[in-house]
Formats: structure tokens, C-alpha cells, sequence
């Protein structure tokens, strides 16, 4: 049903997203706890400067990254140099550009769950002993999770349609960096192969979609746990 | 023993508070907005003043000119909160645990079950905390404060959002708590009822200042200083005992130092010790022993003391034995009865107005 290429093109889009959101966790939560939760001068450039990626052109983010990461750019040669890392023009670079066009997405849904959070309880935690990471663990982190599920799904899917970015950035290399949206689009430039292209189409919606609708069985399930209800049986 | 000598402000609101708090259980007390709430967030940590020092059993606590802030869960103090806060995410067992997560030393098993037990926890340990009611959460709340055996117990307010019921059923769990542990507490409350029941002293807060602090009777009657005007309405504080309880027509005789009392209710026993408060306002003079009235409590005194208050008023002081009852009256009945300090009167006062 499902051809070996169609299976290669799908398990590729899927391991990018997965590193995508993987290098994007760490620091989206980081970001989103200072923005929600501290006052510092130049807070609201910080917010802009997440924000950028949401309104800037694909492509510029995608050259950004090819200055900055490429074998001549600054951090790319220091890399290589280094660790004999190189992600232009590799899968993990594409996972990079993806990772950066869904970071905002990722802060905004985080935050907002941060700033929901009641900061009364995080004080009643501080008198009965817990520190600074006693609070983050037992209280803070439980409580924001719909929000951190949220942020990682939404980056999760909107890595798996990353397009101008990645395309700048890493090229279209089928088998290395030939994500799903990628392959639609060579397959349209190809005369005759629009039936395969829409196969391609039809899948790239199912794994979407998928994704959304996990994320919605987990989160109204993390949601009832929050609220202090079962999470089996709802009242 | 804790003592407290802090100044901080915020905004335009200024505390400046100066007292000290033995065993037992100390009571703060003022109006909503009177600086109460911050007073004890300072000494659970949660809020750092400006300047002053504060100190238990000789251990500083926080002290602002060397710098000493000990963090709120190094304190080892209990904090009950006015709406439970207690944690969503958390069943009522997990959540009565919590601070045992963090506990270095070890805690008795014993005073778990024991806590379980007095606060009737046993079949809400699985629950979810979103399913319980008013009641039910502050009932967690205290065992969860009290599971990690803190050294004092501080508590803000944690009746004013139940409904009378509630409030009465907590309040019984509180003087259960009181009698079997021996822990000091602080008691934030504006409601007399409470304070008279559960305090030992208590500290008269108004604008982020002490106005007066000692024993409940003194203090709470506005006896020595009759600052308690300010902030309540004055009138004497008695403790007694109650002597012997008529169900029938659901009355107590109360005894104390100075003669008996007859007030209203009979849910308490016989030798059980109480506080009533007589408001000035519902206390009548009469020179004579008056005869058929309907007044159940008629006390034979002496005139100590009469202070204008306005140009309406006058307080009137008796002394009856070793206690001081209150009585406001207008000036012209002190006039129509040419009162003056020596004299002897009756106190009447109504069974149905007194408080307890």
C-alpha cells in the first residue's frame, strides 16, 4: 500500500521533527519560564526576537542559518573544527531549521501555561521544604505540563511541514534531507508524477493529524490531572 | 518563643510591628487589611522585611543588618493558608506527604496515623483533591502543614472562606489539634469567636501596627488601654467554668471569679473551661436589684472607672470580684442616675446577648 520510497520519505520527516523538537525543548522551556515569570530590561526584545521566525520569510531564516552553520559560517567551522560535526546539507541541519521556524510556537504555548500556574502554590511548597528545584520538579513542571505537551506537538507538526528554511538551508537531498513537504514539491516539478505527489499528500496529512490528535487525548488527560480530577472517570 | 521586630513598606502602606509570642497559641488580630497577613508571611519566610530581626528559640531567623534570611522550608514551620492551596496535581495522600519528600530527619509513622486520625483523613487519602469540599480541603491542609512535625504552626486565616457549619466543624478540629499536640501556634483571624476560643494571647494589629498584645481577656475586653475600640467592639472578656448545663432549656451556668453567668448553648460540658464576651453596649445599670425582669444575669459591683467616649457616651467599669465588666450607656442616664466611681450598682445582662 504504501511504497519502500514513500516508507524512507516518512521515517526521515518523522526523525527530523523528533531531533527538531528535541533540540528545541530544552531551551523553549528555559525561555518561556524567564518570559513568564521574570521582569528584566530588554524582556520585550527577547519576546520580538522569539517572535521573529513566525513573520520573517522562510528563506531568510534558512539563509541566516546557512551563514551562521555553514562550513565557512561562524558556529559551522567551529563545530566541524571541534566535535567534526557538519550539518549543512545533513538531516540533523534540517532538524535545526525546523527546530528555529517552530521555536516560537513552542514558547508561546509554554508560557502560557507557566503563567496560568497559581504562584500561591509554589510559595505553600516552599514551607513545606522544598528549594528552588524541589518547587520546578513537584509543582511548577506538573502543572505546566498541558502547556509543555501543547508547545511540543505544535513544534512536532509544524516541523514536519517545514519548507522554505529547510530548503535553503540543507537543499533537497533525497535520502538525507528529502522531508515530506520536500518531496511533494519535487514530485509536482516532475511531468506525470502528480498522482504520486498527492499520495504524498494524503500521508503527509494522516501523520499530522495523528500528531494533533495524540496531543489532544494526552492533554485533556494532563488537564484533568491538573484541575485535581481522575483522569479515568470525570464526575 | 518567637519574637518579631520588623518594619517594611509597601506603597503607602507601612508595617512597623514589634511583639513576642510564647507557647500556646498567639493570635493575630485586626481587620482585613490591617498588615496581618504580611506580619506572618514574614515570619514564614515567604516575604522579606526591610529591616528588624526575627527570632525563634534563640535561632535568628532573619535579621537584616547581618544579612540572615533563612529560606521558608529551612524554618520548619507548619503555614496554613486561607484558601488550602493545596496541590491540584496531587491526591490528598500524596499531597499530605509532600513535605516528607524533603525531609532530612525521619518522622514517626506513629504521628502520621495519628494526625490521619485526628483530623479524619482516613477515607480521603485516595480522593482527588478537585473533589473535595470546603472543609474537607482545610481539613488536608492542616495535616499536610503538620505532617513533617513543625516547630510552630502558622495559620492565616484558615476559616474566613468556609460557610458557619464549616467553620464551626474546623473550629473543633482546631481545639482538638490545640489540646493533643503540643505545638505553638500563630492564629491570624479578624473573628472574635475564634480568637476567644483558641488563644492564649493575642496581638491587637491596626495599620501594620501593635496596638496592644498580652492576655486574651485583657487585651480582647480593651480593658488597660481601651484601644480595642478601634479595631472591635469593646467590652469585657470573662473566662469561667462552665458549672452546670440545663438541657432542657438549653442553658449553661458559667462560674468565675466574681459570680455566675447564665448564657445560651450546651454544646460543651460540664468543667470545661470558656471565654464569654459581654459587648459595653448590651450591659444595663440599675442601682437597685430590679425584680421581675426577664435579665437572667444580675451581678452586684462597683462602679471602678467612667470614661466619656464623645459627647454622647460614657464607659462605665465594674468591678465584679476580680473582674471588670463594661457598660455603655448615654451620658444622660449617667446623669439621671448621678453614677459616679465607688458607687454600687447591678449589671444586667441579657443571657441571649452573650458570646462565646
Amino acid at each position: 500500500m504504501i511504497t519502500e520510497q514513500e516508507w524512507a520519505i516518512i521515517q526521515l520527516s518523522l526523525q527530523v521533527a523528533g531531533l527538531s523538537v528535541l533540540i528545541s525543548l530544552p531551551a523553549g522551556l528555559f525561555v518561556a519560564y524567564c518570559l513568564a515569570r521574570w521582569e528584566f530590561t530588554g524582556k520585550s526584545f527577547i519576546d520580538a526576537f522569539v517572535h521573529l521566525p513566525l513573520v520573517l520569510p522562510p528563506v531568510v531564516v534558512g539563509y541566516a542559518l546557512l551563514v551562521v552553520f555553514g562550513q565557512q559560517g561562524v558556529l559551522g567551522h567551529w563545530l566541524e573544527a571541534h566535535w567534526g560535526w557538519v550539518v549543512a546539507f545533513r538531516w540533523t541541519g534540517a532538524a535545526i531549521a525546523s527546530a528555529v521556524m517552530s521555536f516560537p510556537l513552542m514558547v508561546r504555548a509554554m508560557r502560557l501555561s507557566i503563567e496560568s500556574i497559581d504562584q500561591r502554590l509554589e510559595a505553600a511548597a516552599k514551607t513545606l521544604g522544598a528549594g528552588v528545584l524541589g518547587v520546578w520538579f513537584t509543582v511548577t513542571l506538573p502543572l505546566a505540563l498541558p502547556g509543555i505537551i501543547t508547545g511540543v506537538v505544535l513544534a512536532f507538526a509544524r516541523s514536519l511541514g517545514e519548507f522554505g528554511a529547510t530548503i535553503t538551508f540543507v537543499s533537497n537531498i533525497p535520502g538525507e534531507t528529502q522531508t515530506l513537504p520536500l518531496a511533494i514539491y519535487s514530485l509536482w516539478q516532475v511531468p506525470g508524477a502528480e498522482p504520486a505527489a498527492f499520495r504524498l499528500c494524503i500521508l503527509s496529512l494522516l501523520v499530522s493529524f495523528a500528531a494533533l490528535w495524540f496531543s489532544q487525548v494526552f492533554v485533556s488527560q494532563a488537564q484533568r490531572r491538573v484541575r485535581g480530577q481522575d483522569a479515568i472517570s470525570e464526575r | 518563643m518567637l519574637s518579631v521586630n520588623v518594619e517594611h513598606r509597601l506603597g503607602a502602606f507601612h508595617v512597623k510591628a514589634q511583639f513576642e509570642c510564647g507557647g500556646g497559641v498567639s493570635a493575630l488580630f485586626g481587620r482585613s487589611g490591617s498588615g496581618k497577613t504580611s506580619l506572618i508571611n514574614m515570619i514564614a519566610g515567604l516575604m522579606k522585611p526591610e529591616s528588624g530581626s526575627i527570632r525563634f528559640n534563640g535561632e535568628t531567623l532573619f535579621d537584616a543588618k547581618r544579612g540572615i534570611h533563612v529560606a521558608p522550608g529551612a524554618r520548619q514551620f507548619g503555614y496554613v493558608f486561607q484558601e488550602g492551596r493545596l496541590f491540584p496535581h496531587l491526591n490528598v495522600q500524596q499531597n499530605l506527604e509532600y513535605a516528607l519528600w524533603f525531609q532530612k530527619r525521619k518522622v514517626q509513622s506513629s504521628h502520621q496515623n495519628t494526625l490521619i486520625e485526628l483530623l479524619d483523613l482516613g477515607l480521603l487519602l485516595k480522593r482527588r483533591v478537585g473533589h473535595l469540599s470546603g472543609g474537607e480541603r482545610q481539613r488536608v491542609a492542616l495535616g499536610r502543614a503538620l505532617m513533617a512535625q513543625p516547630r510552630l504552626l502558622l495559620l492565616d486565616e484558615p476559616l474566613a472562606a468556609l460557610d458557619e457549619p464549616k467553620r464551626l466543624e474546623i473550629l473543633r478540629y482546631l481545639q482538638t489539634l490545640r489540646k493533643e499536640m503540643k505545638l505553638p501556634m500563630i492564629y491570624v483571624s479578624h473573628a472574635v469567636d475564634e480568637v476567644l476560643r483558641l488563644a492564649d494571647q493575642v496581638v491587637l494589629i491596626s495599620a501594620g501596627q501593635v496596638l496592644a498584645s498580652g492576655e486574651v481577656e485583657a487585651v480582647m475586653g480593651g480593658a488597660l488601654t481601651g484601644l480595642g475600640e478601634k479595631v472591635f467592639e469593646g467590652g469585657a472578656v470573662i473566662q469561667g467554668v462552665v458549672q452546670a448545663i440545663d438541657p432542657s432549656d438549653g442553658l449553661a451556668t458559667v462560674t468565675f471569679d466574681g459570680g455566675q453567668l447564665t448564657l445560651v448553648g450546651h454544646n460543651f460540658c460540664v468543667a470545661d473551661t470558656l471565654r464569654v464576651r459581654i459587648r459595653a453596649r448590651e450591659v444595663a445599670l440599675s442601682l437597685t436589684q430590679p425584680e421581675n425582669v426577664s435579665i437572667q444575669n444580675i451581678l452586684q459591683g462597683r462602679i471602678e472607672r467612667l470614661e466619656h467616649q464623645g459627647q454622647t457616651h460614657v464607659l462605665v467599669s465594674v468591678a465584679v470580684g476580680t473582674v471588670l465588666i463594661r457598660s455603655r450607656i448615654t451620658v444622660r442616664a449617667m446623669r439621671q442616675l448621678q453614677l459616679q466611681s465607688g458607687m454600687t450598682v447591678f449589671a444586667l445582662i441579657k443571657a441571649v446577648s452573650l458570646d462565646r
